[in-house]
């Protein structure tokens, strides 16, 4: 949103899908003007032309056309179907990540926005992003309704507590865009925004090695997992293990006592950590504490990104970048090449070779 | 027969008793059941709600001209944006038509001696004056800043402000809503006039069956939302807390379920307003009557089907995204079919621009952008950028001030002689009409452009580059402040010296033109018979046209 114009008329397009939607917006426009056109026109001629000659007259009566109402319906209705589809393909487009995407985690919190790359650099009301790749966020919220909205790349979703909502977009242009909270969330609502930084490959390799990164949040999920909350005992290992094995698990279906089957998303995942007699699944007992409380939403977020990692195949979003994430070396977090050249999938070597 | 009757000006009848002159104590007023002194007594309170909503609004604009949040700070800021829309919506739009135009007119356009329940009538004025105290009271006493959504776990968990004081004062006066309605139903089936058949009905009276039907049916949904936020608030028992095992989304599906169709509560009297401006003042009957009467019922039942437009990012399914989107899109059809029928109404009329027809051609423009900029927010990838921006405060503020409110101006113009029996200055009138409609657009067209750029909603700060339209806007403000505020002084004035306006001043052939100026306690001297269809304006329909042109002469 840098144009210099005096009046600027549109933000700068900036996303893959923000020409569709401006596309979208001057069909509506020129809708519009179409529509109002003769109306407006015929009301000013109706005026004109018809204006009282003489007081209290009384013009010959017409009631009405059968054909002049099916027809004013129809159009109506057939350009609003037009508008309709039009609506849901972008809209299906802004709402459908691909399988390849990056994957970066967004905290919102009363009121800046905590974002943590599946590297390990952590920022604060600033996302760095490189030009040209499909990313995707994984979104939730410590305290109450937040919205995660970039204006120039034309997409934004609401930030709920309790669950995670996905927003994904993939940047055609360097720059440095607004990022607006638009979901009212109360004392600095007005104040909770940032910027997107967009930059080159080469660019965004070297804002990762020179950011102070700390644990990768697959690192750390496997940290709380292993250690610090002890999920190992039950979860990991063992045929006499008391939990159900999470390996392959992410994004498969698992059949849940009582008959359901539920797809074990990110969703279900962070509900049985939290609630975890709510959803238990079959052949085990509903023995597990909650850990309500005990975690915060950002090692709810580690706890999640560590369990997919399990799942190496499922045809996550995420697969590409978890798997590469995964093969970091713990010790070498703090280290730039190692990082950088982590951080680097190899189904994008081609925009960043060079 | 009385229709036969050619009916007179209402020189002779001077001395006998109209509502106004019948009892003049505080008692005769506060205890009446006459549905005119009740509307007159929702006229005084609900301009006094209009009058604060209207500073609030004004703070809003003025600290709004810089980017800063110099004027106020947040805190004050989101205050005033939530009173501005708490007092706007819920004490000014929903009651204005029809609690009072409705109220005073309704029982006279179908022939009654008063509403069926005129007890009832009472009851909701001082149900509503109880409500209205309660929410004043707590914006003294330091407000909400909650946004009048009251979204969750906001509301519920994290706002310390006055929530449970407004959040009472709104159920209350959801039963003001609820009788009103239901007063009205009743009425509407039970006290029409002999000959005043369901297709005779002025449109008027069409949209305010509609209003009642949404009224009736709608009303108790907020009224158990605002009570589950008020238990979740006090007992936190996890109804909308995710914490333990609420629904944040909840919250708004029950909301919306309501606040969706309170548009059309704010909207469609003012349809039944300006169908009868247009066909009134351009003397012909209105085209297509039958499709306006039905295009209200269609646009109060569909209403109720679109409420999850509100919700396209809230995370809810696409496939419900695409189910709202395109219920959504289907309401377009009756709002459109209204646009062309009155269109069509004004051809080979004969179009006098009195001060009611000039909003009411005003209000056919700002609607038609208003409707249209709909179908932007009904698109669902569009709206996805568009969502929680500018660009939807100017589409509401279209169709509830550019519509709703220049209605409601247009109506209490055009019914001020029959209320009051006094005829206001043309002039001044002339001139306030056209300052709200060019002040209105100043104001609000620019915030299409300054939401598609993306400026959220609900900022007291915004980036710079948006001044120059933001300054636009307030300055637009200030011109529609002017023009609202001219209508309570020459109308006021209009009271003292104001000439007499006659019983039918525009010479037209409605119920409410054949009794005096203002109407005695019971509305008619006996019960009038109805032969003619409604707007038919010839001389067969015991229209004195030749009188009424020889005491227009005379005025000139």
């Amino acid at each position: 949103m840098q144009t210099t114009n005096w009046v600027p008329l549109f933000p700068e397009q900036a996303s893959t899908f923000a020409a569709h939607v401006d596309l979208l917006y001057a069909y509506l426009i020129v809708v519009s003007i179409v529509f109002s056109i003769p109306i407006v026109v015929a009301i000013f001629v109706f005026a004109i032309k018809y204006r009282e000659t003489e007081k209290f007259a009384t013009p010959e009566e017409m009631h009405g056309s059968m054909v002049l109402e099916t027809v004013w319906s129809i159009i109506p209705f057939v350009v609003s179907m037009t508008i309709f589809l039009g609506g849901a393909l972008v809209y299906f487009e802004q709402f459908t990540p691909p399988d390849d995407s990056m994957e970066i985690y967004v905290v919102g919190k009363q009121w800046m926005w905590k974002i943590q790359h599946q590297t390990g650099q952590r920022e604060i009301n600033e996302l760095h992003v490189p030009v040209g790749r499909n990313v995707k966020l994984t979104m939730t919220t410590e305290d109450v309704l937040h919205d995660f909205d970039i204006p120039a790349f034309r997409t934004k979703a609401d930030v709920v507590p309790g669950r995670y909502t996905y927003l994904w977009f993939n940047a055609t242009k360097p720059g440095k865009y607004h990022l607006f909270c638009a979901e009212y969330c109360g004392l600095n609502h007005s104040g909770m925004g940032g910027y997107v930084y967009v930059m080159e490959q080469r660019d965004f390799d070297n804002w990762l090695s020179g950011s102070v990164s700390g644990q990768t949040p697959v690192e750390e999920g496997k940290d709380l997992f292993m250690n610090k909350l002890g999920c190992a005992s039950c979860h990991a290992g063992g045929p006499a293990q008391r939990g159900a094995k999470l390996e392959g698990i992410f994004n498969h279906d698992v059949k849940l006592v009582g008959g359901a089957t539920v797809k074990a998303d990110e969703n279900y995942l962070r509900n049985s950590i939290l609630n975890p007699s709510s959803q238990v699944v079959e052949g085990f007992q509903p023995i597990m504490p909650t850990f309500k409380g005990q975690v915060t939403e950002e090692q709810l977020t580690s706890l999640v990104a560590y369990i997919k990692s399990l799942s190496p195949n499922a045809a996550a979003a995420s697969s590409s970048t978890s798997a590469a994430a995964t093969t970091a070396p713990a010790a070498n977090a703090n280290t730039s090449a190692a990082n950088t050249a982590a951080s680097k999938p190899a189904a994008h070597g081609n925009t960043s070779n060079k | 027969m009385q229709s036969q009757e050619a009916i007179s000006h209402g020189y002779g009848s001077k001395q006998k008793l109209n509502y106004l002159t019948n009892g003049s104590t505080l008692r005769s007023w506060l205890l009446t059941k006459d549905h005119k002194r009740i509307a007159i007594m929702y006229l005084i309170s609900v301009s006094i709600f209009f009058l604060f909503g209207g500073l609030y609004a004004a703070t809003i604009r003025l600290e709004l001209l810089t980017p800063a949040s110099d004027l106020l700070e947040s805190a004050t800021y989101n205050k005033v944006f939530t009173q501005h829309g708490i007092l706007m919506i819920f004490f000014f739009l929903i009651p204005s038509i029809p609690a009072i135009l409705g109220n005073f007119l309704l029982p006279i356009m179908i022939g009654a001696k008063d509403l069926a329940l005129p007890r009832i009538n009472l009851l909701s004025l001082y149900i509503y004056w109880i409500a209205g105290g309660l929410v004043l009271f707590a914006l003294m006493q330091g407000g909400v800043d909650t946004g009048w959504t009251f979204y969750t776990p906001y509301s519920t968990t994290f706002s310390n402000s006055y929530v449970m004081l407004v959040g009472l004062g709104i159920f209350i006066n959801g039963f003001s809503s609820i009788l009103t309605g239901l007063n009205f139903i009743v009425t509407i089936h039970t006290m029409r006039a002999p000959g005043m058949t369901w297709f005779r009905l002025p449109l008027f009276v069409w949209a305010h069956y509609a209003t009642s039907l949404v009224m009736v049916l709608g009303t108790p949904v907020v009224a158990i939302t605002v009570l589950l936020l008020a238990i979740e608030r006090v007992a936190q028992v996890g109804i909308f807390d995710p914490s333990i095992g609420g629904d944040p989304i909840l919250f708004q599906h029950l909301f919306w379920f309501y606040s969706h169709p309170a548009v059309y509560i704010m909207i469609l009297p003012g349809m039944g307003v300006i169908s009868e401006l247009i066909s009134n003042f351009s003397r012909k009957k209105v085209f297509g009557y039958e499709f306006i009467a039905f295009s209200s019922i269609a646009i109060a039942v569909f209403g109720f089907l679109v409420w999850g437009h509100h919700m396209f990012v809230s995370g809810q399914s696409i496939y419900a995204g695409l189910v709202f989107s395109f219920l959504t899109m289907v309401v377009a059809v009756p709002s459109a079919i209204k646009m062309f029928n009155w269109t069509a109404t004004l051809y080979k009329g004969s179009i006098s621009f009195d001060t009611p027809m000039l909003y009411a051609i005003g209000f056919m423009g700002l609607f038609l952008i208003g409707g249209l900029t709909g179908l932007f927010l009904g698109a669902m990838g569009l709206t996805v950028h568009l969502t929680d921006t500018y660009f939807v405060v100017a589409h509401f503020h279209y169709v509830m001030v550019g519509g709703q409110v220049i209605a409601y101006l247009g109506g209490i113009h055009y019914w001020w002689p029959k209320m009051t029996g006094k005829m206001y200055s043309e002039f001044w009138g002339k001139i306030s009409a056209m300052l709200v409609f060019v002040g209105f657009n100043l104001t609000f067209f620019p915030q299409f452009i300054v939401g598609y750029q993306g400026m959220p909603r609900r900022y007291a700060s915004y980036p710079e580059e948006l001044q120059v339209l933001n300054i636009f806007s307030t300055a637009g403000a200030s011109v529609l402040g002017i023009g609202l505020l001219m209508p309570a002084v020459y109308l006021m004035h209009s009271l003292i010296a104001g000439k007499p306006a006659g019983d039918n001043p525009w010479m037209l052939p409605g119920l409410e033109w054949r009794t005096s100026s203002p109407p005695p306690t019971e509305n008619f001297e006996t019960m009038p018979v109805v032969t003619w269809e409604a707007y038919e304006f010839g001389e067969e329909n015991g229209l004195d046209i030749e009188e009424a042109k020889r005491r227009e002469a005379a005025l000139v």
